[in-house]
Formats: C-alpha cells, sequence, structure tokens
C-alpha cells in the first residue's frame, strides 16, 4: 500500500458489546418476568401443607413433600375431570380436522361465488366471544339431552376451533404446490386420490401443528365448559369449580397442575409458533 | 378430441364443487353458531310473555354488573396499551439476536398454553395474603404484615392484580404475532435507513412501525376482544370481589340459574367487541400504498 | 468526497467454509467510479456492504478519506446507498423518500424542499413527488432511489446492481443517464455489477472478482484486451475470449495446436516441447475465404443482425469467430482463418496467467 493508514477505531466496538450486554439484561428481565411466578407455584406445588401455612414464606420450601400434590390429585373429581379434558381435547381435534380441513382445502385451491363470503363468515366467528355462545348452546344442549356429556363439550370446543382450523389448513394447502397434485392426476389418479396421497402428507406437518393448538385450545377453555357441564367436567372447570370451598394447598397444586401441560405443548410446539403464518424465527 | 382424462365426467366425483366440502363446516357452525347468537338474541329480549326489556332492567340495576362494566373496561384500557409496547419491545429484542434466544424465546411464549385460570392461581400465590410477595416484603422488614392486596375494600391493588396477571399470560400472544410480522419485513429498509444515518428510534418509526402496523390491527382486535372475555383470571384471584363481564355472565347462568340475563350480559360483551373491532379499523385504516 | 482504501480485508460467513473475501486490498481515488465485476458468489456485494457497515470483517481494514471506519456504524459513514431491491420506503411519498437521509440528519425543512427538487428535477421525477411507490414502475422507483442517493453530500455513493431488476431496453438507457449524472456530482463510486457490459461501458476502473479475490483492476480497456489471466478472458467480452490449448515445437519457434501451427513470440521460446494456452477475441480473429492462415470447418452460422458468429472446429478445438454481417458460411464449409499475433494472449496452462510475450 502506498498510503499509511490511521490507527483502527475500536470505539464502535465498545459501543456494540455495551448494546449486546444491554439487549441481554433485558432478555433476562422479561424471561425473568415470565419464569419467576411459574417457579414460585411449582415451589409451591411440593410444599408440604404445614409449610404452605408458614409465613412469610421462604423462598426454598421447609419442607418438602409430595402431599400437596397428592391431595390434589386424589380429591374428588380430579382424575376424572382429567380424563375429560383429555378425551374432549382429542375428540374436538379429530371433530375439527374432519369437518374443517375439507372447507380449507376447498379455500385453498377453488375460486368461487361466495368465497369472500364465506371467509368473512368464519373470520366473524372467530371474532365473537365465546360467552355469548354458551349460554344458548347449554339450553339448546339440555333440551336435545346431551347437557353434561363429553360430547356436547367437544361441540362446543370444536365450534371454537373450526374457523382458525379452517383459515390455517387454508394457508397449510395454498403452501402445498398445486403441480405436484396435478401430476398425481395426469398419472392416473382420481382427485380424491390425489389429495390423500400427495396433498395430505405434504400438509401433514402443518396439519399437525394446528392440531396441538386447538387441543391446547380445548385444554384451557373454561368458560364454556364450566357453563355446560355439572358433574362431568373437564379439568379447568373442575378446579374453577372447586375454588371456593377448596383449601389453599388445592389452589397451588391445581394451579401447578394447569401449568405443567403447558411447558411440554410449548417445548413441542416452539418451532411451529412462528411457522404457523408461513415464516419460520432464525 | 384432446379433452384431458380428468375432465371427462363421469360418477359424481367427491370435491367436483367445493361446496360439497364446505357444507359440513358450514352445517356445523349454523347449527351451533349461528343458532345460539340468535337464541341468545332472542333470550335477552323476551319472556315467557314475549317481547320485554326484563332482563335488561335486571342485568343494569344489579350493583355488579355496573362494576363489572367499569373493571372491564378499566382492564382493557390498561392491559392493551401496556401488551403492545411490550410486545413491541420484546420483538425487537428478538430482532438482535441476543445470546439464548431459544431460551428467551421458549419463556417467552410459554404463557400462550397457559389457561386463564391457572394464570389466575399462579399469581395468587404471589398477590394472596401469606403468598410470596408478602413473605418477600416482610423478611426484608419493608413492611410488618404485608400489603392485603386481594381483600374486596382495596379495589386499586385487585386491579393491579389482575392487570400483572393479565399481562403476564397473554402478552406472548401479541408478541408471537408481532414477531412474526417484523420477521416479514424485509432487511434491506432497515439497512437502507441505516446508510441514510437514521438513528434507531428514528428506524423504529420510519421503517419498522410502519411496516407492522397490518400485524399491530391483527392483534389488537384479537387481544381487545379476548381481554373482554378475561374472567377466570379474576375469578381466582379475587373470587366475585372483582366483577368482570363474563365473570357476571357465568354468575347468572350457573348460580342465579337466570339465562335470560346471562345473555343480555353475553351480548354486551358481543356489542363492545364489535365497536372495538370497528374502532380499530377505522383508525388503523391503511394508508393507500402500504 | 473522499477516497476510498481497503487493506486485506477477509470475511468468512459464519458456517461458510471459504472466505467471501480473502485478503481483498483496493485503493479508489477520490471522485473515481469504480465498478467490482464478478459472478454471483465471488464477493463482491461482501465487499460493498463492509464498505458501507452492514457487514463486519474478520480482520483487515477500511479507510475513507483518511478516517479509519472499519467497525463504524453506518449511519455515521457519511455515504449512500443505491440498493438492489430498491428499497424505497413504501409508507412515504416519493418526496419524503428523496428527502428521507437529510431529515434524519436534521437538516432544516426548506432546504430539505429546495435539494428534493433539484434532485427529482434531474431524475425527471418532479410530476411524481406527491406520489406513493406502490403507484410507481420499477424504473420509477429505481430514480426514486438513485435521487435519494445523490441529495445527500455523501463522501461516497454505493451501488449495488441497482440496473439488474430493470428489462433490457431501460436498462440500456438507465446506464447512460446513470454515468452522465455520476459525472456531473463527480462523487467516488463504488459499483457492484455481474454484468461486463455495464462495467465496461461505467467504469473510470474494473476490479475483476473471483472467489474472494481481485483477479485484475484496471481501466475498461486494458482489463479488456489484456487480460490478467483466463477467467477475467473468459469473463468479459461476448462472446468470451477464445482459448486455445497447444505444444510449443522442440525449436521453441512456433506452437502445435493439433496438426496446425502459428508462430510463437520469441520472449516465449523457453516454452519449448511444453504446453501453452493461447487466447484470441473471436472479434480479432480474420476470416480469408481462401490464402494463408489456418483451416477450420464451420458447425454452427449464427447470423446475429450486426454480425455473424461461427462456431468452427479447428484441431479438434472449438472457436468462435465473430465475422461481419455480409458473410455468409454453410455448417461443413471449410475457412482460413488468420490470428493476428498482436491480438494473440499466451497463457500458462498451469497457473492460467497471461505470460509477457513482447
Amino acid at each position: 500500500m502506498t498510503t499509511t493508514l490511521p490507527p483502527l477505531d475500536t470505539a464502535p466496538l465498545r459501543r456494540r458489546r455495551r448494546r449486546a450486554i444491554g439487549v441481554q439484561v433485558a432478555c433476562v428481565l422479561v424471561s425473568l418476568f415470565m419464569a419467576v411466578p411459574m417457579v414460585l407455584i411449582g415451589l409451591a406445588a411440593v410444599s408440604s401443607p404445614d409449610a404452605l401455612v408458614e409465613f412469610p414464606k421462604p423462598l426454598i420450601p421447609s419442607e418438602f413433600s409430595g402431599d400437596t400434590l397428592l391431595a390434589f390429585i386424589q380429591a374428588t373429581g380430579t382424575i376424572p375431570a382429567l380424563g375429560n379434558s383429555l378425551l374432549v381435547g382429542v375428540y374436538t381435534v379429530v371433530l375439527s380436522l374432519l369437518v374443517g380441513a375439507p372447507a380449507g382445502y376447498a379455500l385453498a385451491r377453488r375460486v368461487f361465488r361466495g368465497k369472500d363470503a364465506y371467509q368473512v363468515f368464519m373470520l366473524l366467528a372467530r371474532a365473537l366471544p365465546i360467552v355469548v355462545l354458551s349460554v344458548p348452546l347449554a339450553t339448546m344442549f339440555l333440551d336435545f339431552g346431551v347437557y353434561d356429556t363429553v360430547f356436547s363439550v367437544t361441540l362446543l370446543h370444536t365450534t371454537l376451533a373450526m374457523p382458525t382450523t379452517v383459515l390455517i389448513s387454508a394457508s397449510i394447502f395454498v403452501s402445498v404446490p398445486t403441480d405436484v397434485e396435478e401430476a398425481a392426476r395426469v398419472f392416473g389418479c382420481s382427485r380424491f386420490e390425489a389429495a390423500r396421497r400427495v396433498v395430505f402428507p405434504m400438509a401433514l406437518p402443518g396439519l399437525a401443528a394446528s392440531s396441538i393448538f386447538t387441543f391446547v385450545l380445548s385444554w384451557n377453555e373454561i368458560l364454556g365448559a364450566a357453563v355446560i357441564t355439572l358433574g362431568h367436567r373437564t379439568l379447568p372447570a373442575q378446579v374453577l369449580a372447586s375454588l371456593g370451598e377448596a383449601p389453599q394447598a388445592y389452589r397451588y397444586a391445581g394451579g401447578f397442575a394447569l401449568i405443567l401441560p403447558a411447558l411440554v405443548f410449548i417445548l413441542v410446539m416452539r418451532r411451529y409458533l412462528v411457522n404457523m403464518w408461513g415464516t419460520t424465527l432464525r | 378430441m384432446a379433452v384431458a382424462a380428468f375432465d371427462t365426467p363421469r360418477r359424481s366425483r367427491l370435491g367436483s364443487s367445493p361446496w360439497l366440502l364446505l357444507a359440513p363446516s358450514i352445517v356445523f357452525m349454523l347449527a351451533l353458531f349461528g343458532w345460539p347468537v340468535v337464541q341468545a338474541l332472542i333470550s335477552a329480549f323476551s319472556d315467557d310473555s314475549g317481547f320485554t326489556l326484563a332482563a335488561w332492567e335486571r342485568l343494569f340495576s344489579d350493583p355488579y354488573f355496573l362494576k363489572a362494566l367499569r373493571n372491564t373496561l378499566l382492564l382493557i384500557v390498561i392491559v392493551v396499551p401496556v401488551q403492545l409496547v411490550l410486545a413491541v419491545a420484546m420483538s425487537l429484542l428478538v430482532q438482535a439476536r441476543p445470546k439464548f434466544l431459544a431460551g428467551h424465546f421458549y419463556l417467552w411464549t410459554i404463557p400462550l398454553a397457559v389457561s386463564e385460570l391457572a394464570a389466575g392461581l399462579v399469581w395468587l400465590s404471589v398477590f394472596d395474603s401469606r403468598g410470596y410477595l408478602n413473605s418477600l416484603l416482610v423478611s426484608w422488614g419493608i413492611s410488618d404484615t404485608g400489603v392485603q392486596w386481594l381483600n374486596y375494600t382495596n379495589t386499586g391493588t385487585m386491579l393491579l392484580a389482575v392487570v400483572i396477571a393479565e399481562i403476564w399470560r397473554a402478552t406472548s400472544l401479541v408478541f408471537v404475532i408481532v414477531v412474526a410480522g417484523i420477521q416479514m419485513v424485509p432487511k434491506d429498509f432497515d439497512e437502507a435507513a441505516q446508510v441514510f444515518g437514521a438513528s434507531a428510534w428514528q428506524r423504529l418509526w420510519h421503517v419498522t412501525l410502519p411496516q407492522l402496523k397490518p400485524s399491530l390491527q391483527v392483534a389488537l382486535i384479537l387481544r381487545t376482544i379476548l381481554a373482554l372475555q378475561a374472567f377466570a383470571v379474576a375469578q381466582a384471584l379475587t373470587g366475585r370481589d372483582f366483577p368482570l363481564l363474563v365473570g357476571e355472565t357465568y354468575q347468572w347462568y350457573v348460580n342465579l340459574q337466570n339465562p335470560a340475563v346471562a345473555s343480555a350480559a353475553a351480548l354486551v360483551v358481543l356489542v363492545l367487541s364489535m365497536v372495538t373491532a370497528l374502532f380499530y379499523l377505522r383508525t388503523m385504516r391503511q394508508r393507500e400504498g402500504t | 468526497m473522499a477516497e476510498v482504501v481497503l487493506h486485506e480485508l477477509v470475511k468468512t460467513y459464519p458456517g461458510g467454509t471459504a472466505r467471501a473475501t480473502d485478503q481483498v486490498s483496493l485503493e479508489v481515488a477520490d471522485g473515481e467510479f469504480m465498478v467490482l465485476l464478478g459472478p454471483s458468489g465471488c464477493g463482491k456485494t461482501t465487499l460493498l456492504r463492509m464498505v458501507a457497515g452492514l457487514e463486519t470483517p474478520d480482520s483487515g481494514q477500511i479507510v475513507i478519506g483518511g478516517r479509519d471506519v472499519t467497525y463504524l456504524e453506518p449511519r455515521r459513514r457519511n455515504l449512500s446507498m443505491v440498493f438492489q431491491s430498491y428499497a424505497v420506503f413504501p409508507n412515504k411519498k416519493v418526496a419524503d423518500n428523496i428527502g428521507f437521509g437529510l431529515r434524519v440528519h436534521g437538516v432544516p425543512a426548506d432546504e430539505i424542499r429546495k435539494k428534493v427538487e433539484w434532485a427529482a428535477d434531474l431524475l425527471q421525477l418532479t410530476p411524481y413527488l406527491d406520489r406513493y411507490p406502490a403507484k410507481l414502475s420499477g424504473g420509477q422507483r429505481q430514480r426514486v432511489a438513485v435521487a435519494r442517493a445523490i441529495v445527500m453530500d455523501a463522501d461516497v455513493l454505493l451501488m449495488d446492481e441497482p440496473l439488474s431488476n430493470l428489462d433490457a431496453l431501460l436498462r440500456l438507457s438507465f446506464r447512460a443517464e446513470l454515468k452522465k449524472l455520476v459525472n456531473e456530482i463527480g462523487v467516488t463510486t463504488l459499483y457492484v455489477t455481474h454484468d461486463q457490459v455495464e462495467a465496461l461501458s461505467l467504469g473510470d476502473r474494473v476490479a475483476v472478482m473471483r472467489e474472494g479475490r481481485i483477479a485484475q483492476c484496471g481501466d475498461p480497456v486494458a482489463v479488456y484486451t489484456e487480460p490478467a489471466d483466463e477467467f477475467v478472458g473468459g469473463f468479459l467480452g461476448s462472446p468470451p475470449m477464445n482459448f486455445l490449448t497447444g505444444e510449443v515445437t522442440g525449436d521453441g519457434t512456433r506452437i502445435d495446436l493439433g496438426g496446425q501451427t502459428l508462430p510463437l513470440p520469441a520472449a516465449l521460446s523457453s516454452f519449448q516441447g511444453r504446453p501453452l494456452r493461447l487466447g484470441i477475441r473471436p472479434e480479432a480473429i480474420t476470416v480469408d475465404a481462401d490464402g494463408d492462415g489456418l483451416r477450420g470447418t464451420v458447425q454452427v452460422f449464427e447470423p446475429l443482425g450486426s454480425s455473424t458468429l461461427l462456431t468452427i472446429q479447428l484441431c479438434g478445438q472449438v472457436l468462435k469467430v465473430q465475422a461481419p454481417a455480409s458473410l455468409r458460411a454453410e455448417p461443413g464449409r471449410t475457412l482460413r482463418l488468420g490470428l493476428p499475433p498482436e491480438q494473440c494472449r499466451w497463457y500458462d496452462p498451469e497457473t492460467q496467467l497471461l505470460l509477457e510475450a513482447k
């Protein structure tokens, strides 16, 4: 080089590092806000009933015990409610896929009169508070004699999940390229076979992701389930109903029990969380 | 005559008309959605003798209802803007690609799968008069007996507890929507703004936020409608001491056995939802070209 | 207005195995129009982005106007840039787009207006100042991007393949406009492209890049007529330079191309008995129907309107020859080709570098 170079200016590097530290601190603060309450209730749930009554409560429980959780699990109605929640969740996923996925396919592949109206209808349904539905539905179920059954809760939850299922499966099918499907039909498949052999496998990951969301939606749904069930409650409805008379230990254990599935769901789902709308994080 | 094989009409093929595929969903929604909405309208405006506003009179004269209305609106006005700002800030943090991003992101999205009730119970362990917050205050000597956060006489602190619990639970929903939106903004715009001299705030204001408008709009509408339906959080924390609209619906149906008034309360929520949705759509109407 | 010095810049992208730029050094004089030319993946865009500050080098130094800016944030470097995708802000009117850089620097509003009007006038955007970019065509949006860049009083103007998204005719007309514009303004410019015609037409100097290194840097004529290696010769020119392989005869006076021979310059006589590569441009080869010269068979005859392109088989090797449009030659016909010695370039078959033959 013919010219002499000035010394390297490292001030920007220091600025960059300070910024990165600031960002990390902010992230940690937010993460703490999210995590600490869960840790706290977890600790409460594994404290013995005596330790729970202590005040002030130490951070680490003075006495660990499985009794609190055990009491919750063995309380009347908990296990059946757990079973009900599971059943309702699975049935809801199956039913909403059966009814909703074909509709999503039609939306994705076909242009037809009334398509816009249909989509607006679905969007509106999604934006509507379930609260408006639950009371009349309860009356309707009473009249039909299906009140207070797993079946009725399934119907309610499927109604809740339907618009989302239709719209999401529509966007999933849109992302499946049409030329593969057309190739299958050129090679002799009927329309139905082509859909089954070619489109369905490609859409499966997206549909699976959407199913897990549907399951979570159903699992956590309280108001509707609480209104339309009495003796066959889902887990959240059961906990809600028992809140009034239950001892404190029940609440802590119940809260923790309700959170555990969330931890697992999100661990499994995190890849799809941002992906569902068509983008990926990273 | 070159006609492709699959154009030949044979027996009725499944899916030959899109309406065949759509029919189940339409029937389902009409029966389990359309009809109940109509029923709710009928039930709220009539009884055995015909059209009447009795249910509404009953509803509006109930002291709990007005309190519930006030609380619900208060909740929304506080919680929604805070969550929006928080979600945008979190999305920007994610964009900066810090270390341990995967771990942070996981923690930030766990509340998505947490039910309202669980959120309420979680913060109960914190705000209860013998809970962790008071334990902290007492053991650090800041207070002798702790604060009665959830006592029914302390409306201010009850509101605070419910607000914090709701923010904790539902920010992840707004966050996920905003983060997806931010990822769709092409990097080019931010880079161009950088080269032309814009500071981080200027880039946020001139480039990022305008491009985020559609996502923010979706997030706002969704979040407000869901916030109007907040119920179990307050129930877990305060019982009926901090009434909310949907909580009242529950009360009227389950405990007071009055479906008509319950429907009326539900309809109030519906009207509020529609009004706010319209309001957002109007004020955030896209300028041409965006 | 400033000169740019790049000193041994190295950059490897995370997850990449090869270096994107491999100790690249370059000096751009004040007011010079320097073109970075090369195929995709050669590192030219990486280099540009490092000058802009959008990427950080692993090692090396970047100096603009005597000031070290290697790690400096882009917004402090006093640059302006035209992006390949234009990056015209969709939510701002044209006038606000053009004035964006001035606005964020805090320039007073009436001064912004004056400058925006001046830039819009230069690029014929005055009737569009009040429109939103979505209502403009691609070419018009491109002008907005250029206007936005020239309205600043930047030290260096960076351009990342600004013409590549335009259709062919627009590209041609805008290229001339761009050259005139930059000449008038006289700002130091760094221009990236993969189009060798653009490079030759626009640049004061052209730096041909390949696999993270600069193969040759010089004025367009020099790079075209004296390619420093086979890659440069093959990259510039359309159709590209022909390369023939031959073996130098035992006495070092001629090269055997596979049955036919050509005289070898005296300077290369030391290559006796070894293989050698001959480079010659298609338009340099003369076609005599009879007379002396090498004999080749026409394989393909392409009448291109302004000229004729012949694909010719010569001693088992394939040549492209550019002949006058009036020439007619059917496939199978034998032609006599003249390869003038002053147009022949000689390359080492192992290193592919140009050999001194004067």
